[in-house]
This record gives structure tokens, C-alpha cells and sequence, in this order.
């Protein structure tokens, strides 16, 4: 299962971010032509995220692009571009309904055959950025078999709303409906940008509070964020160390055939090993928080 | 296919470049500035004339500014700077990969 | 009276070579009047100075660079010497920087022949490597310029000493005044060592003036003049804070590294140097040392206001510094009672008594190069043209339990890791660790470092690895023509000669 806690957004027409940004190490790297890209570098911001995505170094790190949407006359040639330099994720924004999906994997699907590239290896993400989005999230969220995850996007959203970003409240409706979409989906859930870089301590709030709620990421737009959103995701020493006492137990009834296993007299039944799993690989992935 | 303006695309910044292409009789002609062409001037030249090829231009006039980018991002400005230097551009994808 | 005293002496044959006395006066003669007892070295102006220094055509001068890119006193002395006409002098600062572009006239002219110096920037160095002197110039580290100096190689005839505030008597510092540059502890060398002592001061204090980095029985003339230097460009080019993410990245894995390798003790000392990511490691370290409850016991070198930062929190027990690289840290060395100035002899001259860059468990150090044999260039940029200096980095080097270089992999298209360094600085034996963006390389000769940075779950990989991955984004560069004139002769710490500089085609 990939993980995937940090999304870490590359303003497309930027040589110099797009040349160094893999040694960061996000779980997914996202290549802007969109609201990053001026409107008279779309064409270069196209052609350099392009080449990017050819680069070796991006072989080992998902790669995700946020197009334009397809009503723009921008978003179909970045979708030719992106689909055959290979990206892994097709990020959509400004998506109202199932069909903004439906539509675009239809492209997708034709540019895969057009190159030659296998059906169905690029996978899509949706970005929820309005009302119509929110109240439309489950149709959304199962649109497409090839979407991995949906995004709310705030700054959009708010501005729909007829509000503004404040203490999260603003957002608490959005965040519980793109969270239980993408959960009745079975695809991630990522929560919004926090744009003050210089700002840890609220950044970090934000992500405690998203994290508890159940997303499983975050879009950052600095590279400083990474860290510390990671080190929040990583579960605690005593987590670790119960979750690894459960998976033993569990193993060890395996082993011996038992359909009920305990431990310390208590039964942990599927859902908690399940949970102690998810644990550890969280570890394995974010080590023990700091 | 053929320059008919001029045009321009990158920038100046650190791993950057700026390519300037204009339309020119008979040869084509490559002027490289670096800050790294004791290094990879004749590197960066290739590319660009790599580019250039594929993309069916024998004539222009080229003239790059470098600022140490990576070959993927020299051969996206040159493609670039032919998009908008030409009639009627169709981006073909695998030209320019 | 001094001929009743003489009479006692009468009939008295005196051992041969002793001299009657012939006065209270005869050997001090500036006990004679209250004016030039008190005023005898104090020059209306720097000419005045100069003619009373003694200074003739052929002979070496001295200054310090404190100031760095804020410097305002070698340009000011050596354009005066000019206008005076002086010709053929050794030019022996402590370093040199982009600012010193002025004396490439100075060159030309024939006011200067020679050059000793930790380093050049800018016009000067561009110009230099050009070919610009007949002689090559000599490039030593900051303790290898007091050997060099203590074995005869470099003799100081005047040395021109800036400072913030003097006393008329010659008791000077930095930490007072308007221009406080902090540590004087490159002047003190010369100081101690220049046949003639100059004093240019900005302020003059009233007698005693404490604490008095340079002495008054040290020193020969005192002359005031405008301005020294300007503090708010010290930090300007190779000293800076970063919010660069790559930087701050690498300085963390520095951190990493310096939290495992094995010295992470209480009572550990360090030095951090300049540079961005090099500064940073410094804020790293902290909460590292929270959370295990240690202390270093001290930090050396140019000291940072990171360092001085974790001083004020009781982390680091006392600064011994040669250099302040920020208004913070010369602000402390006038405040803190535990931030000490110490000579750069006292800092890593490898034949001085006693060295505390042989007491240091870890340093953070830049490069320009490293080669796969971990030797490490801070001089020559790849394109063959000098551009940084010598600085402590060799000393420091020797001298310290674990040298860790840092650096990016690549700056733009330039590879960091090489095959083998365009000029050697210092000796890849002496290296321990290299991080980069891209990972940590441990030296061979360092097996017990690799395996505990592995143990600790470090990105550690080999330095060969690293060169490949720097080749596989750049390509391989081509190599640099040079022409056969040398332009600079590398000094390593002890005097010998480890490499050279030619001329760049």
C-alpha cells in the first residue's frame, strides 16, 4: 500500500525547484501548471514538467501533476504531456461532479493507447474546491476505478463558501465529507495547503487535527513542512511498542491454528491487528515520533 | 519547420537558462554563454543542437544564456523558445522527449 | 644630578660591555617631557605613521580581516602607501575578500610583488589567476600563517592593525566602540610577532582602555582615522543565515551525523564554521542535546550567533574565538564572561605550544571539491578560478576527532563530488564524514563511524556512489585547460607545499 502523507507541490515553471526537489523525499511530488504557472508560461511550465518527469532521479518517488481543468485550453495538452512522460497520478482540480472524472479518464484512457502506455497506469486524484464538490464527494470518490485519492482544496472552497480560512471551523464540513467519501471509496483523503512556511506551530495544529480526524496526508508547499508532518504521522514509542506485542500474538496464533488470539488475557480480534499493522508500517515509514 | 519571430523562453535564475531563437538564412547558429562552459559548453551545444534537429530547424539564429541548468531543462527551453517561434505549433510529444 | 651619580662610579673599572648610566632619560627618552611621555606614539595622521614605522621599499606589511567584506583599512593603508610612493612590499593579511578588488591597480603598479593570504574572492582572484603577478601567491590556512611567520618564512616588518577603540598608549579591542568586528584574535598574532605595530583606530579611549586584546607594550604607533571597517558586512557572502530547504536539509543530516558518530557526550566540543548549512547544523544540534541532557563544554572558531545562542541557553560552556562572524557573537564576546578570545596561534597553529583545534570532538566544514579520495578543495572553483580560502579548514581538520564536510551534491550544474579535486586544500585522510542532499559517505579509513551512522539509520552510502549519482544529473565535465605559469603555491598547515594553482586558460 503506498503511502501517502505529503504531497509536495513544484510550481511547474521553476528549473531550479524541479531540478533539485527529489532530495526531499515527500511521498509524492507534485508538479504545479496550474494556479502556480503564469498564464503566459503554461506552455514552458508543460514542456519543463515534461522533461522532469523523465529524469531518473523521479524513478524512485511518485510523481503527481496538477493539470489545468480540462475547460481550460490548456488542460487537455498538459494531460498529452504528462500522460506520456510517464507521471504516476493525474491531479484534477476544481472537480464539481462524477463526470469532471468520467471526462477526463476518457482522455487519459485515449492518450494511454495513443503512446502505448499500459491502460490504466495512470491514476487520478481529484481536487474538491467547492460546494458542489463537497455535496458531490461519494459520486466523485467512486467515480473512477483508477482514482487513488481526493484532495480538498481551501483557498477555492472558502471563497465559495462566501467565507474565509480561520480557526478550521470554516472547513470542518468539507473535511468530515471528502474524509468519508474517500473512506466509503477506499481511496486517500488529503487535507489543504497551510501556506504560512514561517508559521510551525500553527502548521503543526492543523496537522494534529487532521490526522486525528483520519486523512491520510497533507499538500504542502515547502519543503521545511516534510519533516514535520512526517514526525506527526509517526506513531508514538508506546504505540509501536503495543502494536508489536499484537502483531506477535497474532502471528504466534496463527502459527498454532488458533481462531482467537490474546493477549495479556485480553482477545484482540481483526480490527485491532489490522490497526497494529497499519501501526508499524507507519514506523517503518515516519520511524518513532520525536 | 521554420522561425519566422523572434522569440524567447527560461529565465535568468540559477539553473536556469534563457534561449533566444530568430530567424536566419541559410545556417544555423548557436551563440552559448555559461557560467559553466569550460565544463559543459560543448554538452549544452549538443543538446541544443539536438533539439533543433528533431525538430526539423536548420536555420536560426540561437543564442543561450546559461545559468548551470541540467539538459532536460536546456532541452525544454529550446523546445519551448521553437514553440513560439514558429507557425502553427502541434506539440509532438515524442520529438521532444 | 645624573654627573653626581656618575662620580660614584669613578676609579670603578666597569666589566667590559656594560655602559655607565648616562640619565634617567638616555634610554627613554620620552620620559622627558609629560607631552611625549603620554603622546609618543600617537601620529596626526596614517603618513605620519608610516614614515615613523620605518617602512622601506621590499618590505612586508600586515593586517588583519575581521572586518571581511566590511573591510576598510587595507584598501585606505595600501592606497596611501601608494601615493607615497612605496614600491615592491609583500602584501601579508590574514585573508583578503571581494572587497580587496582596489588592489589589482596595486599590482600592477608595482606597489605590491608579493601576496601571502588565506584567500581571495571576486575581481582580485578572478585577476590573480589570470596571471595577473609575476610571483605566484602563497595560500596558507589561519594556523599555518603563524608557523609561517614563527619559522622565518614570513617575517612582519609593519603591521597596519585595525581597531575599534585604543588608548593612546596602544591597549585596544573590538568589542567597544562604534566598529566592533569582536576577536581580534588574527591582529593579536601579528601584534605579537610585526618588528613595527600600527594601530589604526576609530575611537580614541582615554588610558587604561580594557580589555586590551593588543597591548601597549606590544605596540608602536597609534593613529586614528575615520573609519576601520564595517561590521554589518561581515556576515555578507561566505557567513550567512539560511532558509535555503536544501541547506536546512543537509544540516540536519549533519546533525544526524554528529548525534551518532560516536562523540555526543556531555562535555563534547565543537566547531560549526560559516556557510548556510554549516550555521544551521547549529540550531539542529540543540534539541538533540535537550532531549539526551548533555552540554558541550566549548565551541571554537568563527562563532556564529547560533553558537553564542546556545551558549545563552547553557548548552555550550564557554566560546573560545578567533573570529566573530556576526554583530551576535562580538556582542557576546563583550558580554558574555564566558566567551573568550583566543590568538589564532592559540586556534591551530600546528607548531605553537598548544593548539585547541587538537581539542575539538567535531567540525562542521564547507567544500568546494571532494574528490573520492575525500581530499577536499576550498579554494579553486571547478572552473579553475580561486575563489574561496584556505581558512581553518585544514587545521581544524588535522586537528579534530571527526571532520565532517557538508555540502550540496550539486550547486546548479556544478558536481561538488569529483574524481579528483581541481586543488587539494586539505588531505582526504584527515576527513571523516561527507554529507550531502543526497546522502552520507564515511571515509574507509573511518569503519567505525559507517557503522555506527548505519546502526542509527543514516542515508549512508559510499563515495563512489555519490560521484555517480552527481554524474548521472550534470554529465561528466570536461576538463579545465590550464597554462603552465603557477599562479598560487597551497600551503598546507606546516609550511610544506601540497599543491598548486596554474594559471586558467
Amino acid at each position: 500500500m503506498k503511502l501517502r502523507r505529503s504531497m509536495l507541490f513544484l510550481p511547474g515553471a521553476n528549473a531550479a525547484m524541479l531540478s533539485t526537489a527529489y532530495v526531499f523525499k515527500p511521498d509524492t511530488i507534485m508538479f504545479d501548471l496550474e494556479d502556480a504557472v503564469s498564464l503566459r508560461e503554461k506552455d514552458a511550465a508543460r514542456i519543463l514538467v515534461f522533461h522532469a518527469l523523465q529524469m531518473p532521479v523521479y524513478r524512485d518517488i511518485e510523481t503527481a501533476v496538477r493539470i489545468n481543468p480540462l475547460s481550460t485550453p490548456f488542460g487537455l495538452k498538459d494531460l498529452e504531456a504528462v500522460v506520456r512522460a510517464g507521471v504516476d497520478v493525474v491531479r484534477l482540480p476544481k472537480t464539481d461532479t462524477a463526470d469532471d472524472v468520467k471526462a477526463l479518464e476518457t482522455e487519459v484512457e485515449r492518450i494511454e493507447r495513443d503512446c502505448g502506455r499500459e491502460v490504466g497506469s495512470t491514476k487520478l486524484m481529484a481536487a474538491i474546491e467547492s460546494a458542489s464538490g463537497v455535496v458531490n464527494a461519494v459520486a466523485i470518490a467512486t467515480a473512477s476505478k483508477r482514482l487513488v485519492g481526493i484532495a480538498l482544496a481551501g483557498f477555492d472552497y472558502v471563497m465559495d463558501m462566501q467565507t474565509e480560512r480561520g480557526d478550521g471551523a470554516e472547513l470542518f464540513y468539507a473535511r468530515c465529507a471528502v474524509l468519508h467519501a474517500a473512506r466509503f471509496a477506499k481511496i486517500d483523503a488529503f487535507d489543504v495547503v497551510f501556506s504560512d512556511v514561517n508559521d510551525d506551530e500553527g502548521f503543526l495544529k492543523e496537522v494534529d487535527l487532521i490526522r486525528r480526524l483520519g486523512f491520510n496526508g497533507k499538500s504542502l508547499i515547502n519543503p521545511r513542512q516534510i519533516d514535520l508532518l512526517h514526525n506527526a504521522f509517526a506513531p508514538t514509542q508506546e504505540e509501536v511498542d503495543y502494536s508489536r506485542r499484537v502483531v506477535a500474538a497474532a502471528e504466534q496464533g496463527e502459527r498454532q491454528g488458533l481462531g482467537v488470539v490474546s493477549l495479556n488475557g485480553k482477545m484482540i480480534d481483526a480490527p485491532v491487528i489490522e490497526h497494529a499493522r497499519v501501526v508499524l508500517r507507519r514506523a517503518d515509514a515516519s520511524g518513532v515520533r520525536q | 519547420m521554420k522561425i519566422v519571430r523572434e522569440a524567447l523562453a527560461g529565465t535568468l535564475e540559477s539553473s536556469d537558462l534563457m534561449v533566444r531563437i530568430a530567424p536566419r538564412d541559410g545556417e544555423l547558429a548557436i551563440v552559448l554563454q555559461s557560467e559553466v562552459v569550460h565544463q559543459f559548453g560543448a554538452q549544452i551545444e549538443a543538446v541544443a543542437r539536438d533539439c533543433l534537429a528533431r525538430l526539423g530547424i536548420t536555420e536560426a539564429l540561437v543564442v543561450i544564456e546559461d545559468k548551470g541548468a541540467l539538459d532536460c531543462v536546456v532541452a525544454a527551453r529550446v523546445q519551448t523558445a521553437v514553440s513560439r517561434a514558429v507557425d502553427e505549433w502541434t506539440a509532438d510529444w515524442s520529438a521532444l522527449s | 644630578m645624573t654627573a653626581a651619580i656618575r662620580e660614584r662610579l669613578v676609579g670603578a673599572p666597569l666589566p667590559q660591555g656594560l655602559e655607565p648610566f648616562a640619565g634617567v632619560t638616555a634610554h627613554a627618552p620620552h620620559l622627558a617631557t609629560r607631552e611625549s611621555k603620554y603622546g609618543r606614539k600617537l601620529c596626526k595622521s596614517l603618513e605620519d605613521a608610516i614614515r615613523a614605522s620605518g617602512l622601506k621599499n621590499g618590505m612586508t606589511i600586515s593586517f588583519h580581516h575581521a572586518f571581511r567584506e566590511g573591510d576598510k583599512t587595507i584598501n585606505h593603508v595600501v592606497d596611501t602607501l601608494a601615493a607615497m610612493g612605496f614600491r615592491d612590499l609583500t602584501l601579508a593579511p590574514s585573508s583578503l575578500l571581494s572587497c580587496n578588488a582596489p588592489l589589482i591597480e596595486h599590482i600592477r603598479s608595482g606597489v605590491i610583488r608579493r601576496i601571502y593570504t588565506s584567500g581571495m574572492r571576486g575581481k582580485l582572484a578572478e585577476a590573480i589567476s589570470n596571471g595577473l603577478m609575476e610571483e605566484p601567491i602563497n595560500v596558507h590556512s589561519h594556523g599555518g600563517r603563524v608557523h609561517l611567520i614563527d619559522s622565518g618564512e614570513l617575517t612582519l616588518d609593519v603591521a597596519f592593525l585595525a581597531v575599534a577603540t585604543a588608548d593612546e598608549f596602544g591597549n585596544a579591542n573590538a568589542i567597544s566602540g562604534r566598529s566592533r568586528c569582536g576577536s581580534l584574535g588574527y591582529a593579536m598574532v601579528d601584534a605579537a610577532r610585526a618588528r613595527k605595530v600600527v594601530l589604526l583606530t576609530e575611537e580614541l579611549v582615554p588610558f587604561p582602555n580594557t580589555p586590551a586584546s593588543i597591548r601597549q607594550d606590544q605596540v608602536d604607533l597609534v593613529v586614528k582615522v575615520d573609519q576601520i571597517g564595517d561590521p554589518s558586512k561581515i556576515s555578507v557572502g561566505a557567513a550567512r543565515i539560511t532558509s535555503n530547504p536544501r541547506e536546512l536539509l543537509i544540516a540536519r543530516l549533519a546533525a544526524d551525523v554528529m548525534e551518532h558518530a560516536g562523540w555526543f557526550e556531555d562535555g563534547f566540543s565543537l566547531q560549526t564554521g560559516t556557510g548556510g548549512s554549516a550555521t544551521a547544523t547549529a540550531r539542529f544540534i540543540e534539541h538533540r542535546m535537550v532531549k539526551k541532557g548533555i552540554k558541550a563544554a566549548f565551541a571554537l572558531g568563527g562563532i556564529t550567533g547560533s553558537i553564542v545562542d546556545l551558549h545563552k541557553k547553557g548548552l555550550i560552556g564557554r566560546i573560545l574565538d578567533t573570529q566573530s562572524f556576526d554583530a551576535v557573537a562580538a556582542r557576546s564576546l563583550a558580554e558574555n564572561p564566558e566567551h573568550w578570545e583566543i590568538s589564532t596561534n592559540t586556534y591551530a597553529n600546528p607548531t605553537s605550544k598548544g593548539a585547541c583545534s587538537d581539542r575539538v570532538d567535531m567540525v562542521i566544514l564547507s567544500a568546494l571539491e571532494i574528490d573520492l579520495g575525500f581530499n577536499v578543495n576550498v579554494i579553486t572553483g571547478s572552473d579553475g578560478v580561486m575563489r574561496g580560502a584556505s581558512g581553518g579548514h585544514s587545521d581544524v581538520a588535522a586537528g579534530a576527532n571527526l571532520p565532517i564536510v557538508v555540502g550540496p551534491l550539486i550547486r546548479s550544474r556544478i558536481p561538488t563530488v569529483v574524481e579528483r579535486c581541481t586543488t587539494v586544500v586539505t588531505p582526504g585522510e584527515t576527513i571523516g564524514v561527507l554529507v550531502t542532499d543526497h546522502g552520507i559517505a564515511v571515509n574507509p579509513n573511518r569503519p567505525e563511524v559507517a557503522d555506527r551512522l548505519k546502526a542509527a539509520g543514516l542515508p549512508v552510502t559510499t563515495i563512489e556512489d555519490l560521484y555517480a549519482r552527481a554524474i548521472a544529473l550534470t554529465g561528466k565535465p570536461q576538463p579545465i585547460e590550464f597554462l603552465d605559469k603557477v599562479v598560487g603555491i597551497i600551503r598546507y598547515r606546516d609550511g610544506s607545499v601540497i599543491d598548486v594553482v596554474r594559471q586558467v586558460k
